[in-house]
Formats: C-alpha cells, sequence, structure tokens
C-alpha cells in the first residue's frame, strides 16, 4: 500500500522525528483534526462521516434480522466489514476484500466486541431462533493514513446514532414497526494508533509517516481507561518499554478525544 | 467469551488440566519431518497438532510480485476442517486471512529477506488441531522451519500468550481457559534481541495487570526458546549418527 514518495522525504520524516518533531508541525502525540457528523446517510439506522485530517471514512449501520450463532443463542450479533473502495486512493482497486481491509474490520471488530460496548443479549427476538444483526460497514472514502482510528471513531459515531427497530410477534410472524429506540450500547472504545520511526513512537500517523514506520501499534480503551484490544501491525518490531508506554499513553489519547467528542 | 458455571482455577490455585498459573502446557517440537519441503517442523503444544513448511527462496509466482531489492514472504495459516469441535469449511475465514497476515509480520522481522531479491519464501502453516493458541505455535513452528530452510535469520522467534482467568493471569491459555477468560495476550519475541514482533490483545485488562501479562508472556517465549533451539540442535545430532 504505498505510493511513491521521494527518498529525500522520507529521510526528512525520519530524521525529524529522531529529535522529536514532525514534517507537519505536530508534536508525537498529538492528534490530527478530528471531526465528526452523524445521521447523514438517512436510508442507514445509523451513520458517521469522521474526518482526521485528509483521512476520511464513512460507517452505516444496518439492523437486520437473522440468525444467531450456535454458541450464544440469546445474543444478536455483530458484523463488521471494511472497504477500501478505489476512490479513496490510488493503491486501492477493486475486487474482494484483501487482507489489508479484513485486518482494519477485525480490529475495528475487536475494540466493540471486546469492549462488550453493544449489550447483544437485548437484541435478542426468539433465542435460537431469530435476533437482530448488526452490520457495521466501514468505508473508507480518502485514505491519508490511520485508517485503523478514523474507522473506530467513525463505528463508534455510526452506532451512538444507531436507532432499533420496535417489533411485535404476530402468529409466529415477527412484525417491524416503523418506532425506533436507540441501539443498547453500553461501553464506548476509542482506539489510539501508534507509529514506530527512528525507535520512537509517533500517535495518529499520517500517510508518508506509515510509508516510513517500521511497525504499528493499535489499542483500544474503553470508558473505565482499561485496556480492552491491541493489535500490532508492520514487519518491524517494539520492545517491551514501548509497549507500555504506548499503553499508558493511549489512556491518555482515548481520555482526550472522548473529552473532545464529548463521547 | 461467555462465562460458564464450572471454575477455570482450583482453590489450591491449579488449573483445568492442573497447571500452574505460570506454567507452559507439555511441548513437542521436531523439525525437519516434511521431505519435500525446503524446511518443515511440527509442533504439539497442549492438544495443539501444527504443521509448518517453508519453500523458498524460489522463482515468485505470479513474477509482477517480485521485488528487486529483497525476496517477498508469504504466509498461509489454515486450520484444518477436523481441527475443531464443529467442521471448519476448508475455504479460508477472515479470521485465517488476518492471522496470515500478522504471523507472517511476527516472522519477518528475523529474516535477512534482502539476500534473496526478486524471490519468494512461502511459509505454510497447517493446524490440524486446535487447542487455543495456535497463532503462537504456528510462529514458533514455522520460525524453525524457516531455519530449517537455512534462511539467514537474525534470531529465531517464539511465541506464547498470556492472559487472565477469573482472577489471575496466566501463561499458555489453553481453549477453555481462551473461550471462558477475561482476556488473552499472544505474544512473539525475538530473545535475543528483544524484539517483540506480534501482539495482539482481546478481552479487558488494566494497565498493571496488561503489565505483568506481558511479562509473562516474555517468560513464556523464553522457556519455548530453549525448546526450539534443542529441537533444531536433534535434528543435526540424528543425522550424524546416521552418517557414523
Amino acid at each position: 500500500m504505498s505510493s511513491v514518495i521521494t527518498r529525500v522525504k522520507q529521510k526528512q520524516i525520519a530524521q525529524l522525528i529522531a529529535k522529536g518533531k514532525r514534517l507537519d508541525g505536530r508534536g508525537l502525540t498529538d492528534y490530527r483534526e478530528i471531526k465528526v457528523e452523524q445521521g447523514i446517510i438517512e436510508r442507514a439506522e445509523g451513520s458517521a462521516r469522521v474526518l482526521l485530517g485528509r483521512t476520511e471514512v464513512l460507517v452505516g449501520t444496518k439492523i437486520e434480522i437473522g440468525e444467531p450463532f450456535l454458541d450464544t443463542p440469546n445474543a444478536g450479533v455483530l458484523t463488521v466489514n471494511a472497504e477500501l473502495v478505489p476512490l479513496a486512493s490510488s493503491t486501492f482497486e477493486p475486487g474482494p476484500p484483501d487482507e489489508n481491509s479484513i485486518e482494519l474490520a477485525r480490529i475495528v471488530d475487536r475494540g466493540i466486541r471486546e469492549s462488550k460496548a453493544i449489550d447483544l443479549e437485548k437484541l435478542c427476538i426468539e433465542a435460537g431462533k431469530r435476533v437482530f444483526v448488526v452490520f457495521v460497514d466501514v468505508y473508507v472514502l480518502n485514505h491519508d493514513g490511520n485508517l485503523i482510528d478514523a474507522s473506530a471513531l467513525a463505528a463508534l459515531g455510526a452506532l451512538l446514532n444507531t436507532k432499533m427497530p420496535k417489533y411485535e410477534i404476530e402468529e409466529g410472524e415477527v412484525k417491524i414497526k416503523p418506532v425506533y429506540a436507540p441501539l443498547p450500547l453500553r461501553r464506548r472504545p476509542i482506539t489510539v494508533t501508534f507509529a514506530k520511526i527512528s525507535d520512537q513512537l509517533v500517535v495518529d500517523p499520517w500517510l508518508e509517516e506509515e510509508q516510513v514506520m517500521d511497525a504499528r501499534l493499535t489499542v483500544a480503551i474503553d470508558d473505565d481507561g482499561n485496556m480492552c484490544a491491541m493489535q500490532k501491525g508492520g514487519s518491524g518490531y517494539f520492545v517491551a518499554k514501548q509497549v507500555l508506554e504506548a499503553a499508558k499513553v493511549a489512556r491518555e489519547k482515548a481520555e482526550e478525544i472522548r473529552k473532545r467528542l464529548e463521547w | 467469551m461467555s462465562q460458564k458455571a464450572e471454575r477455570l482455577i482450583d482453590k489450591k490455585g491449579l488449573r483445568l488440566d492442573g497447571r500452574k498459573p505460570d506454567e507452559l502446557r507439555p511441548v513437542k517440537i521436531e523439525v525437519g519431518v516434511l521431505s519435500n519441503a525446503d524446511g518443515s517442523a511440527y509442533i504439539e503444544q497442549g492438544k495443539n497438532k501444527i504443521l509448518a513448511a517453508v519453500y523458498g527462496p524460489r522463482e515468485l509466482h505470479p513474477k509482477h510480485m517480485a521485488l528487486s531489492d529483497r525476496t517477498v514472504l508469504r504466509c498461509r495459516y489454515h486450520m484444518a476442517p477436523f481441527s475443531v469441535q464443529e467442521r471448519k469449511s476448508p475455504a479460508p475465514s477472515r479470521r485465517e486471512v488476518e492471522l496470515s497476515k500478522v504471523i507472517r509480520e511476527a516472522l519477518e522481522p528475523s529474516i535477512f529477506l534482502e539476500y534473496y531479491p526478486r524471490t519468494g519464501v512461502d511459509i505454510f502453516i497447517e493446524v490440524l488441531q486446535a487447542d487455543g493458541g495456535t497463532r503462537g505455535a504456528s510462529i514458533t513452528a514455522a520460525s524453525l522451519a524457516l531455519a530449517d530452510a537455512g534462511i539467514p535469520m537474525r534470531d529465531l522467534v517464539a511465541a506464547c500468550a498470556a492472559g487472565k482467568v477469573e482472577d489471575t493471569i496466566v501463561l499458555d491459555l489453553m481453549d477453555e481457559e481462551d473461550k471462558a477468560g477475561i482476556a488473552d495476550v499472544p505474544l512473539a519475541l525475538m530473545p535475543n534481541l528483544n524484539a517483540i514482533t506480534l501482539l495482539q490483545m482481546d478481552g479487558i485488562l488494566t494497565l498493571e495487570e496488561f503489565e505483568s501479562a506481558v511479562n509473562l508472556a516474555i517468560d513464556g517465549c523464553r522457556r519455548i526458546y530453549a525448546l526450539q533451539k534443542e529441537a533444531l540442535k536433534a535434528k543435526y545430532v540424528s543425522v550424524k549418527e546416521v552418517e557414523e
């Protein structure tokens, strides 16, 4: 997933970070500007568009009736899918999801699932037979780095905005009523992603930093400041000290974002 | 991760299979088990049974994937349909695609990729039986298969998970603990370089618990590393005996 940027610029990015500075003027643990718009797709049960600098992600949620998993007959189903649509970057191609989009979807999924954000048991209609399925579809519209945090924020924004249809059971048939309640959302997980460049950790890497980074680390933090998911990516490595430092910084950053967005 | 009625840790602090919290499951490793592959290894860790094979460096197909300055490392993690309780469809699941990626990224830092430009190295991992912690055991075996194939490496990669079961931080979670436990932290390490090459987590942990889990997992990796070295040496010792 790398477009051509000059070696000179790559070197400059790495050298600046070694000195604790970044090419775009941010501090090592600063996020780019975050803008969130909710409820912009009327046909979706919930939606949110997140701008993280120039990275843009739209998430729409749909709720349908489906079957529960065999091992959780009393729980609704959460499904997260991510599309790296070709209009978002010259490096994205049409076709079935590749490992990058699958990984992206699974990291977003893990944050929501492991923090038990959605009260899935409240989505059960008839145990073992019918439950509500929540589809979270992540649509990347413009790729300028850190798709994980932008997607996780947009997913949370969309879930906060999601309405659940009410229903009646008539003669064994589920009848959906045109009345809605909010989705039973208990937790609000926030992910914080780091890139390791010049042996330093930088928060919220933009695209050109991602092209220079040795490795990537994402930490998801729940409302209590506990960790609920983590994922290392990229072909480099971290030392234990960096991992623990990342966990600590992630907690502060998540708190900051939570305050800024009032989530 | 649903809660089960049965206790995962008894009053004496022992686990379902009688292990102490910081104890590994029995591990058996064998190197050079497949004659067609350039390198191979087999690992049993608890009830996990996993085969890893390496082919390459060899000509890469499709050719346009080749890189002029290094070899292309590819990895396929795959579970046999009979490896789990409910039959798993042999088509690659999203989980398998993700694990193939993170396993590749866990092994990549250990290899001198630049030694073999315009070629490819393929790692094939087949989980014959799964018992929790398959990605870790897969990395442990695949790293040995790479060494067995004679690929120049900075260090072996050893992997092990730690996690939280009930109120205890434990090492090397087995299937029941993985499913009903609170959290799971798989980790891979190049022990001589103190380099963490795979790190994932799911479940809920405080910062302090996370720190103890990471330290315990690193400790587990070091113990597995010793077993890896033993297994690698064992292959060549046995070759020598045949020659004499």
